[in-house]
């Protein structure tokens, strides 16, 4: 309920501005069109966090039918309407399209927009060192354009056919013909408006990311020494640059097909009593065409939390992050596979077999990097002086998610023993733990280290602690139990089992995940309390509280449009000098030079003092001389 | 009344915790600007960690070795085996691979904890350890891999010549098998456009295998046979799903897909096995297809091939329970049309009975 009432009054805000303009001046391009990029990563947060609440209240809904079949759902009437059938139950198709809304939802406005809109947006001109991004103005229209889509998908939920329901993936012919179901009616179409938007809004976000790291990276940041978030946010808008495109195709195929009577996708189809037109086109192209996006999004909700986690891990272990370069080899590697592995979620489409060994190949090879960024992660942690700081407990929190989900793509990239577990509760419980938890909790993580520098006030940490155990022990019981469920058999995308001796079990199962789920949804309110009330009354922020060396903590407490007061510091160091033997200090900022920590240096460090001049002019700054 | 009871105790329950949560903070601002240490929460954190580990690990044996039984679905088919097989030995790497990284990761939260005037150690990279961590899991992924493979390349291979045809249409939200029938051991032709509400195969009388192909809505199969499903749809996708033969392929309208498998144990075996007198193999779809999706069912009968045959013996022909389709066959194949649907006895076999006698 918090939300909605801070969303309220956001609304408010909108409308009342007129009142508050004489004091603010100009309300309208600081808070509302604002291209400071600090405001629109606030901007994108503020709507992430509204759908995410929305997103995880509609799986609450659809968990209600999974764990309680026989509960009566009248007293949810008042907001659903018809979709409660008269005898209490939730009606099948509106279970569908939850199902699909929530995954839309969750994938695309929370995990893709939230994620890197908020921290490539807050993040990169800050820790770079750039005055900011390099177009405000396309930053700007990245935001709008997904105000719009978020706009035009949210109305596709009051309409009383219902929005899309054939599941996120929208495979045609089901998201083709409203016949088959009464959410590919204009639930479908609101549905490609605003994919069309989002996409409109992600490549506007995309393309900026991208140049202003190539371009405004401050003097002395080579690539070498950028934070390991910047090399995850890069590589994250380089993938979707090249990966959104072929969904906008696909999706335009779709339109064509539903509304110009063309055949991409349809062919020999019979359905309410006549036989379709459409002849000669085929339902696996749009599987190839949406996989296309659809793997390297996986990874693109995932490389932010990467890269967010290995910065706080490393700042609360008050150690250098191990094997800064293998991460970034492994960063990039994954994502360079990311594109040639989507076909592994059509093994069993039909699809020609061979196809199939090859894909099932790449898509094992995938598992070393991924492999390799956990054993760095662990030996970050190896004599450590850890700090529980809230950011620290949500990385570990994704480190763990990231192995226990990851752990079972060994099992689903296997074409042989996918047969079985394809479209299973295995594959829910898989990806909603190695990339829904595990971005989640990257960015709760990403939230809770850089609320500091966002509002100047810090967040509570109790109720942070309180908020991750909650979390974290709920998220588990939500999504470890369903494996079990999977290997046993059980359909997803099911409204009930019961047709099925073969399914009939695992009623107490079922319960537990849907009780898990609604404990685990109630525990965020927790952290929405925290979040405003940490806004307006947290406790007063020091300028570095966690020891950092990134560069965004060198900014006033409350950074200005721009930034940096004087000139943007220079950057001397790679960022992970923490705990370095001989410094007083168990960290040495980005931004001091070596010629300052004589007592610290490495032989070859103290060569490098050499190129620094006291003020940082015409300073000649070499590249990767000491990793 | 009661909600509006449980409404004022809700309201009750937050006001109080919002009231704990400004005296707690007002007392930490009374105490004075706090030095950014960690005290006590950190190690109470660091302690969770080692309890959650604890707890969880072994809860996940506990269920696992408790509750086997119940989810480990049975399994009735050739190639089901070998992929159960291959299941198991990727679990056990994984679950060795899992609780031995999780286990080291736990107990590092805990012994490395912050502790006053600690320093932590200044430990960059270490290329032997890296190159050992990237080679290892490669070397263990390339087995698994090939395993896979194997088993994938045998399973879609083309089916023998003699398989049991049988051909599964999926449509909104039934599914409806058709046999070849016994004259010609063939499936006829097919046309979408031909469908109508009777003939729903969409069959093609003007193509002679057709004539004696029977439908069924019960999929019968015979035990120990190389089975080849041909699959199709009418509509939207749909997936056929054999649990227990460990066989998935989806039904796609336009593009005939197909799967070939042996079943291992009638339905009488797997009865006993598993003492459940009332045990039936169920064919289940998979993939969304809409409103009815998780109740597109349809009964599974594993016979012995003797059994097997009587039944296709004893089905009748879709054109005799649809003769006035009978028109539609052009007037130089009626005679076979006749013979072959059963309409009445082949000549040439009344004469072979009688030269018998």
């Amino acid at each position: 309920m918090a939300t909605t009432d801070i969303h309220i009054h956001q609304d408010v805000h909108h409308h009342d501005d007129h009142e508050h303009e004489h004091h603010e001046g100009n309300f309208w391009t600081k808070y509302i069109f604002s291209q400071d990029h600090k405001v629109i990563a606030k901007q994108f947060l503020i709507t992430g966090i509204f759908w995410a609440l929305l997103g995880g209240i509609l799986s609450v809904i659809f968990r209600l039918q999974l764990g309680y079949p026989d509960m009566n759902l009248d007293w949810l009437k008042p907001v659903l309407g018809q979709w409660i059938t008269p005898e209490g139950k939730l009606d099948p198709e509106f279970y569908l399209a939850l199902v699909t809304m929530h995954g839309t939802i969750m994938v695309f406005f929370v995990l893709t927009a939230g994620l890197s809109g908020t921290f490539a947006n807050f993040l990169i001109p800050l820790q770079i060192g750039a005055r900011d991004m390099a177009s405000g103005f396309l930053n700007m229209l990245s935001y709008w354009f997904f105000f719009l889509s978020s706009v035009v998908m949210f109305t596709s939920l009051f309409l009383s056919t219902g929005p899309a329901s054939g599941g996120w993936t929208i495979y045609p012919p089901l998201s083709a013909l409203p016949q088959a179901i009464k959410g590919s009616g204009v639930g479908m179409t609101l549905w490609l408006v605003a994919m069309a938007l989002f996409i409109v809004s992600s490549l506007l976000g995309g393309i900026n990311y991208i140049t202003t790291v190539i371009n405004l990276r401050t003097k002395g940041m080579s690539f070498t020494k950028m934070p390991l978030t910047i090399w995850a946010l890069f590589f994250t808008a380089i993938i979707g640059v090249l990966s959104f495109p072929v969904l906008f195709a696909a999706a335009l195929l779709l339109i064509f097909d539903r509304s110009f009577g063309t055949s991409f996708y349809l062919s020999d189809i019979y359905i309410g009593g006549e036989a379709l037109a459409h002849d000669g086109g085929s339902p696996i192209l749009f599987q190839h065409l949406f996989w296309f996006l659809g793997h390297p999004e996986v990874y693109i909700v995932l490389l932010p939390a990467l890269g967010l986690s290995s910065e706080i891990i490393a700042t609360n272990s008050r150690k250098p992050i191990f094997g800064y370069k293998a991460m970034i080899g492994s960063m990039l590697f994954i994502a360079i596979l990311s594109f040639i592995v989507w076909a592994h979620h059509m093994f069993v489409t039909g699809m020609n077999p061979f196809l199939g060994s090859i894909f099932m190949l790449l898509t094992l090879i995938i598992a070393v990097p991924s492999a390799v960024k956990i054993f760095n992660y662990v030996t970050t942690l190896w004599k450590g002086n850890i700090r529980f700081t809230p950011g620290m407990l949500f990385s570990i929190g994704m480190v763990s998610f990231f192995l226990t989900g990851g752990i079972t793509g060994i099992f689903l990239g296997n074409s042989a023993i996918d047969i079985q577990l394809h479209d299973t509760y295995f594959v829910v419980a898989h990806f909603h733990l190695v990339m829904g938890s595990a971005s989640f909790f990257g960015m709760l993580a990403g939230i809770y280290h850089w609320f500091p520098k966002m509002f100047g006030r810090m967040m509570n940490s109790t109720l942070g602690s309180i908020h991750f155990w909650l979390s974290f022990v709920g998220v588990y019981l939500v999504f470890f139990p369903m494996h079990y469920i999977g290997i046993a058999g059980f359909p997803r995308r099911y409204y009930s089992w019961t047709n099925f001796e073969t399914f009939s079990g695992f009623a107490d199962l079922n319960m537990l995940v849907s009780t898990a789920a609604i404990l685990t949804l109630a525990a965020q309110f927790i952290f929405l309390f925290n979040f405003f009330y940490s806004m307006f009354r947290g406790r007063v922020a020091p300028a570095n509280p966690w020891q950092s060396n990134t560069l965004e903590w060198t900014t006033p407490r409350n950074p200005g449009h721009g930034n940096w007061v004087g000139e943007i510091p220079s950057v001397y160091r790679w960022p992970y000098d923490y705990s370095k033997p001989g410094s007083k200090e168990d960290y040495i900022p980005q931004h001091i030079p070596f010629s300052e920590t004589p007592e610290s240096n490495l032989p070859n460090e103290n060569e490098l003092i050499k190129l620094e001049t006291s003020n940082g002019e015409g300073a000649i700054i070499v590249e990767g001389s000491k990793h | 009344m009661m909600s509006l009871i449980i409404v004022l105790g809700i309201v009750l329950i937050l006001a109080i915790l919002y009231m704990i949560f400004r005296v707690s903070s007002l007392i930490t601002v009374a105490k004075g600007p706090k030095d950014d240490k960690p005290g006590t929460a950190n190690k109470v954190n660091a302690a969770l960690f080692i309890v959650f580990m604890i707890a969880s690990i072994g809860g996940f044996f506990w269920y696992s070795i408790a509750y086997f039984d119940s989810y480990n679905l049975p399994v009735a088919s050739e190639h089901g085996t070998w992929t159960d097989t291959l299941f198991w030995i990727t679990m056990a790497v994984s679950i060795a691979a899992f609780v031995i990284i999780s286990i080291i990761a736990f107990v590092f939260l805990y012994q490395y904890q912050y502790r006053e005037g600690q320093k932590a150690r200044y430990y960059p990279d270490n290329h032997y350890l890296e190159l050992a961590w990237t080679i290892i899991p490669a070397i263990v992924l390339a087995i698994l891999i090939f395993t896979g493979l194997r088993a994938w390349n045998d399973i879609t291979a083309p089916a023998a010549k003699d398989a049991e045809l049988v051909e599964l249409i999926g449509q909104q939200f039934a599914w409806t098998a058709r046999y070849p029938g016994v004259k010609d051991g063939a499936l006829g032709k097919n046309n979408y456009r031909l469908i109508d509400d009777v003939n729903e195969f969409g069959l093609d009388l003007t193509d002679k295998n057709s004539f004696d192909d029977f439908k069924s809505l019960e999929l019968h199969l015979p035990v120990n046979k190389e089975i080849l499903l041909k699959i199709r749809a009418k509509d939207v996708l749909h997936s056929v799903f054999l649990p227990h033969f460990r066989v998935k392929m989806d039904a796609v309208p336009g593009m005939p897909t197909q799967f070939k498998f042996k079943v291992t144990k009638t339905t009488q075996q797997m009865r006993d096995e598993l003492g459940n007198p009332n045990f039936n193999y169920e064919l289940a779809c998979t993939e969304i297809c809409g409103r009815g999706h998780f109740s597109m069912k349809m009964a599974v009968v594993v016979e012995e091939e003797e059994a097997y045959e009587q039944w296709k013996a004893s089905q009748e022909a879709w054109l005799k329970q649809n003769p006035d389709y009978l028109e539609r066959v052009p007037d130089a194949l009626k005679e076979a049309a006749m013979i072959n649907a059963g309409f009445q006895n082949d000549p040439g076999s009344t004469v072979a009975e009688k030269n018998d006698q």
